[in-house]
């Protein structure tokens, strides 16, 4: 089941995505976190952020929307504080996510958490408004995410995967500016903007209005991105976006993807993770499937 | 916290729109009254999260009131059907505060998690009062249930058909040790507002998780940001910041 992703190795493609994971602890009381190829913790901003008012949170059918707002206690405080407890209870290279609101900003982040010896991957979520740019997302702009990856390349000695956000027209465009940029990575996708409305109070249900769609609901549109994208570059591809079982494993790796995360999953059904990596032989054996690495994009003609 | 699966044992009226729901099971994980449990819905995407009302050994009361989908479809299901729960959440009351003579205040439905916590102070020798808001006579429910423990019940109603006429902080009684408060947010922030003295308010908010992981639940306090559903849902009252 192991795969390599951009030169680390993984027992498994299996990653809990950003935000859903927080820092490993809440699972790491449950079961034992170190079945997990990996997992991405909480995007770290240079500044602790309060986040969005409440509420943060709303459902839809085979789904939800969250308007989080990237709430964390700032990078000096994630490696003062999270990530020692972190490493009591996961004892593999962790994904660092990163998020910022200019490029002086990632790169800052960016370059506390690749010192640190615990960080096999930095993550960095190109969703986030750029101050600097009229509050355009860097992700929506193949220029802005290319500049990122530059600055973030720059101070940095480990592996950055770049984290797409689908809210885009074109997502390969911007895959390609951040490959010739210098990325080792891609991940796709980050939430798809949407919106709930209240009929009792005929307001949009989240205090902030918007908010990002996730859970079932978008995999075909991931599978669609990821499929996309890895035709168009040749770095290794992280799959995501509603992958609830085994089986959306194998399809988002047969699209293209190295490597997979499971998201909102996690916080329905808090073992997500842990059952399906105990059910991948099963499922592989099923479809006759011998080594997990032999099938990323095997899908393309 | 613990995920296990409960069987329904009852679930029935107790008034127009609030049901008691038993559930059979694990319930090890339930430390604390107060606490809450969070409950999968067949064709829902999120967990419902419903304080525990009661427990003992291997037994689970809910009480809830039927407010959208996920209630309605917990309101029609029936005994022998089982739920997966999400047990053990959150910090609870801190019964060690209560001193001789505690006060518990529930505004609506919350009253449930109060019924627990009233068996415990009781259980310990405290002279308990109980002050329950609702909205009118026809909404009343567990009067007689706290009663029962020996506990002094107030009943207040917004429209004057029981009890007292007006809100449970219109019910305060002269004297207690310290309060538990439970309720609707308006409520709560009455209660912070006019009730003398120390106490302890319990908090709801949209939960992605229910137990640490996504921050969706976070409140502002004076000690920082704090998620409702780990740090919370009882907030000590010197904690507490309210949006202006
Ligand atoms: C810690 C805690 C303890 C609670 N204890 C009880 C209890 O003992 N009895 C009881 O009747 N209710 C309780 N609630 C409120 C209960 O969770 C909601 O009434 C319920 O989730 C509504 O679900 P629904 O599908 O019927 O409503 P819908 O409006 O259809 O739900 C849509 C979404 O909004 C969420 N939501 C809606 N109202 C609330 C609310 N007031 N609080 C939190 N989330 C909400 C739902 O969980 C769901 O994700 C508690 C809430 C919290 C946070
Ligand atoms: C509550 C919540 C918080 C999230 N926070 C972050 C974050 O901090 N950084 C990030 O890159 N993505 C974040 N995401 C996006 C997820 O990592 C993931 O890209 C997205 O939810 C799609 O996957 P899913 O459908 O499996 O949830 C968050 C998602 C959710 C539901
Ligand atoms: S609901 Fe997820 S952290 Fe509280």
């Amino acid at each position: 089941m192991s795969v390599t992703l951009c030169g680390v190795e993984l027992d498994n493609p299996v990653i809990p995505a950003s935000g859903t994971f927080g820092y490993g602890y809440e699972f790491a009381e449950l079961y034992d976190i170190d079945c997990l190829g990996t997992f991405s913790f909480k995007g770290t901003t240079k500044e602790p952020r309060f986040g969005n008012p409440q509420p943060r949170i709303a459902e839809c059918r085979s789904g939800m929307l969250n308007a989080v707002g990237l709430q964390n206690p700032g990078v000096k405080a994630v490696i003062g504080e999270e990530l020692p407890k972190l490493g009591k209870v996961f004892h593999k290279p962790v994904m660092a996510n990163v998020s910022g609101f200019s490029v002086e900003e990632y790169a800052y982040t960016c370059a506390r958490l690749d010192a640190h010896p615990q960080v096999g991957w930095l993550e960095v979520n190109v969703s986030c408004p750029n101050v600097h740019g009229g509050g355009m997302s860097f992700g929506t702009d193949p220029a802005a995410a290319a500049s990122v990856v530059r600055a973030v390349k720059a101070v940095t000695t480990k592996p950055v995967i770049m984290k797409l956000t689908p809210n885009v027209t074109d997502i390969v465009s911007v895959a390609k500016a951040c490959e010739d940029a210098g990325a080792d990575g891609l991940s796709l996708i980050n939430t798809v903007q949407a919106m709930r409305i209240d009929l009792k109070t005929k307001k949009p249900l989240l205090a902030n209005g918007t908010g990002g769609l996730s859970g079932p609901a978008v995999f075909p549109l991931a599978v669609r991105m990821v499929y996309q994208v890895y035709e168009a570059v040749s770095i290794p591809v992280v799959g995501l976006g509603g992958v609830s079982s085994a089986e959306d494993v194998i399809e988002m790796m047969l699209a293209g993807a190295t490597a997979v995360q499971v998201g909102a999953a996690n916080l329905r059904d808090p073992y997500a993770c842990r059952d399906i990596i105990a059910a991948l032989p099963g499922v592989m054996n099923k479809y006759e499937i011998k080594t997990l690495r032999d099938i990323i994009g095997g899908a393309h003609g | 916290m613990k995920q296990s699966v409960f069987t329904i044992t009852e679930n029935a009226p107790l008034t127009g729109a609030v049901y008691r729901l038993r559930l059979a099971g694990d319930t090890s994980a339930v430390t604390a009254p107060g606490q809450f449990v969070n409950v999968a819905l067949p064709g829902l995407y999120l967990r419902r999260p419903i304080s525990v009302s009661d427990a003992s050994d291997g037994q689970l009361t809910l009480i809830y009131k039927v407010v959208g989908k996920g209630t309605e479809a917990m309101a029609a299901m029936a005994p022998g059907q089982t739920l997966d729960v999400l047990s053990g959440l959150g910090n609870g009351f801190d019964v060690s505060l209560a001193g001789d003579a505690p006060l518990l205040l529930g505004g609506g439905i919350g009253a449930a998690p109060l019924v627990l916590l009233a068996r415990r102070l009781r259980a310990a020798g405290k002279t308990v009062a109980v002050v329950l808001g609702f909205n009118t006579r026809d909404e009343i429910f567990y009067e007689n249930e706290f009663r029962a423990m020996g506990c002094d019940v107030t009943v207040a109603t917004a429209d004057g058909s029981c009890g007292v006429p007006g809100f449970v902080t219109d019910a305060l009684p002269e004297d207690y040790s310290f309060y538990y408060a439970c309720g609707p947010e308006p409520m709560l922030r009455a209660v912070y507002d006019r009730a003398a003295g120390d106490g302890q308010l319990s908090f709801e908010a949209r939960m992605g998780c229910g137990f640490g992981a996504c921050m969706g639940c976070t409140r502002q306090t004076a000690a920082g940001p704090k998620r409702v559903c780990k740090d919370g849902p009882v907030f000590r009252k010197g904690e507490i910041l309210w949006d202006a």
